[in-house]
C-alpha cells in the first residue's frame, strides 16, 4: 500500500492526546490513547468520546428518496417516522451482505445513510446508481465529521457543554435524531452507537469537528469523559454482540446467518436480495453465528479454526478478545446449525493448541436498565 | 521514551536477560510492554528442564489486541519459570523488569550473555 492514509479533522487533537495512530480502511485512526482497557471501562462506567469521521455519510433527497433506499435494504423503512434511525443490512441479489447501515429519516424527503468506511466507495456507487433519475444523491462523507459520545454520562456531558435545545436527553429517544447546536456547533444528534451503552452520535461539518471535540473534552473531563480509540470500540461492540463488517458480515454471508433475521423483512414487496433471502430462510442455514466463552487457557482471535469437542474443524472464529467488562475471553464464530445450543462444547484452535470453549447466550453484555 | 536498565542485556525482539549466579533471568522490556498494552495472557511452552535454543520461541504473550511470540535470548536449559504469571499476567505490565520475569535459563555457553545487546545498543534501537 503506497496510498497516503487519510486524516480526519481531529488528527492533531489525537496526537496531542498521545494517541497511537494505526491504518484503518485507508485512514489514520487512533487505536488507543491512555490504554484500551481504561478506555473501555470509561465508556461502560462514565463516558467516552470516539472520532468516527472515517465513516461514510450518503444523502438522498426528493419525493422518492425513501423508496430508493428502501429498495436497497433488508429492513422496512416505509413506516419509519421522521427523526427515526433504522439499523439494516444492504444485500446483493444473492443475499450476500454488501454492508450494514444506519438509515436516518431526517425528513419526509430527506435521508441520511451511514455506511462503513471500508465499504464507502461500493455503497456510494450502489446507492448513486439506484437513485439516478429518481432522487438527488450526494456522498457527503468528505464534508461530514462524526463523533460518538457513549456511556451512562453521555447526556450529562451534553448538558455540561451546552445544547440548544436543552436538555437533549429528555426529548431524544433511543434510535431517534434531531438537529441541535452542541457547544455552538450545528449538529445532527442521533441517539445511536456501537458500544452497547446509551449515548449519541454527533454529525457536524468537517471544519467544525475540532471545535466540537475540544469543547466536549473540556466540559466532559470533570465527569470522567475519556477519549476512546478503535481498540476499545472493538471490545465494546464485541461484548454487545454487534457485528463488524469484514468479520461477522461479508458478501458471502447473509444477514440470516449472522443472526440479523430481525432486520430482514421478507414481507416487503421488493428489495435487492429478497428472493435469495426468502429461499435461504426456508432452508437450513449453511452456517450460524454463535457467541462462545473460552473456558480453557487461551484467547480466541479472528480466523482461528473452531472444532467440535472431538477435535474436528467445524467453523471459524470471526472476532475474539478478552472482555474487559466480564473478565472472560469471548468470541464470535461460524458453526453448523447443530452446534448452536447454549452449553455446546467447542474447541478453539489457538495456533495449534486446542483450547476448550462453550457456547453462551449473547449479547455477552447487556447494560443495566437506567431507572 | 521508555526506560532501559543497564544491569542486563537485550535482544532486538525486546527480551531482557539478567545474570543471577550462573543463570540468566529472562523477561520482556518496558518498551515491549508499552507496545503490547494490557497483558492478559502469558503462555510459556517450556518448563524446568526444557531445552531452549537462541532465537526459538518459548511462549507467547497476549494483550487485549495482539499476540506476540517470546524468543529465547540464548541456548540452554530452563531452570525455573514464573508460575505467578499464570494467574497474574498483569505483573508483566506492572513490573516488567522485576516480578514480571518469565523464566530462568542455564546457558549452554556462559559467554552467550556477552553477545546480547547492551543497554546503549538496545536503547538506540527503541529510542
Amino acid at each position: 500500500m503506497t496510498d497516503a492514509l487519510r486524516e480526519t479533522p481531529l488528527a492533531a487533537a489525537h496526537r496531542a492526546l498521545g494517541a497511537r495512530m494505526v491504518p484503518f480502511a485507508g485512514w489514520s485512526m487512533p487505536v488507543q490513547y491512555e490504554g484500551l482497557v481504561a478506555e473501555h471501562h470509561a465508556v461502560r462506567q462514565r463516558a467516552g468520546l470516539f472520532d468516527v469521521s472515517h465513516m461514510g455519510e450518503l444523502e438522498l433527497e426528493g419525493p422518492e428518496a425513501l423508496a430508493v433506499i428502501d429498495e436497497l435494504v433488508t429492513n422496512d423503512l416505509r413506516a419509519a417516522a421522521i427523526g427515526q434511525a433504522v439499523y439494516t443490512c444492504c444485500c446483493d441479489e444473492r443475499g450476500g451482505t454488501l454492508d450494514d447501515l444506519i438509515v436516518y429519516k431526517r425528513g419526509e424527503e430527506r435521508i441520511l445513510v451511514v455506511c462503513n468506511a471500508s465499504n464507502r466507495e461500493k455503497i456510494s456507487a450502489h446507492v448513486a446508481r439506484h437513485a439516478a433519475g429518481r432522487a438527488a444523491f450526494r456522498d457527503a462523507s468528505d464534508a461530514t465529521a462524526l463523533l460518538a459520545l457513549q456511556g451512562p454520562r453521555a447526556f450529562a456531558v451534553l448538558d455540561a457543554v451546552g445544547t440548544e435545545p436543552a436538555p437533549l436527553g429528555q426529548a431524544l429517544r433511543p434510535f431517534r435524531l434531531c438537529d441541535a447546536r452542541v457547544a455552538g456547533v450545528e449538529c445532527v444528534v442521533a441517539r445511536t452507537g456501537y458500544t452497547g451503552e446509551d449515548g449519541v452520535e454527533l454529525f457536524c461539518a468537517w471544519d467544525r469537528a475540532a471545535a466540537l471535540w475540544s469543547a466536549l473534552m473540556e466540559a466532559g473531563r470533570p465527569l470522567g469523559l475519556a477519549p476512546a480509540g478503535l481498540g476499545a470500540r472493538d471490545t465494546l461492540r464485541l461484548e454487545a454482540r454487534l457485528c463488524l463488517y469484514g468479520h461477522e458480515l461479508d458478501e458471502d454471508t447473509t444477514p440470516l446467518e449472522a443472526g440479523l433475521a430481525w432486520v430482514v423483512k421478507l414481507g416487503k414487496p421488493r428489495f435487492v436480495g429478497k428472493d435469495a433471502l426468502a429461499a435461504a430462510a426456508a432452508a437450513p442455514l449453511r452456517k450460524q453465528l454463535v457467541g462462545f466463552e473460552v473456558t480453557g487457557r487461551g484467547i480466541a482471535r479472528s480466523g482461528y479454526p473452531l472444532q467440535d469437542s472431538a477435535g474436528a474443524v467445524v467453523g471459524t472464529c470471526t472476532s475474539g478478545s478478552p472482555s474487559p467488562t466480564l473478565g472472560k475471553n469471548l468470541g464470535l464464530g461460524w458453526v453448523p446449525p447443530g452446534l448452536t445450543a447454549v452449553g455446546t462444547r467447542l474447541q478453539v484452535d489457538c495456533r495449534g493448541k486446542p483450547v476448550e470453549a462453550v457456547v453462551v447466550p449473547t449479547p455477552f453484555y447487556k447494560r443495566p436498565r437506567a431507572g | 521514551m521508555s526506560e532501559v536498565k543497564d544491569d542486563r542485556r537485550y535482544t532486538k525482539d525486546h527480551e531482557w536477560a539478567r545474570r543471577e549466579g550462573s543463570e540468566l533471568v529472562i523477561g520482556i522490556t518496558q518498551y515491549a510492554v508499552e507496545q503490547l498494552g494490557d497483558v492478559t495472557l502469558v503462555d510459556l511452552n517450556v518448563k524446568p528442564g526444557s531445552e531452549v535454543t537462541a532465537g526459538a520461541t518459548f511462549g507467547t504473550v497476549e494483550s487485549v489486541k495482539t499476540l506476540s511470540d517470546l524468543y529465547a535470548p540464548v541456548t540452554g536449559k530452563v531452570t525455573r519459570v514464573n508460575g505467578e504469571l499464570t494467574n497474574a499476567p498483569e505483573l508483566v505490565n506492572d513490573d516488567p523488569w522485576g516480578r514480571g520475569w518469565m523464566l530462568a535459563i542455564e546457558p549452554a555457553d556462559a559467554g552467550s550473555y556477552d553477545t546480547l545487546l547492551d543497554a546503549a545498543a538496545y536503547g538506540a534501537l527503541t529510542g
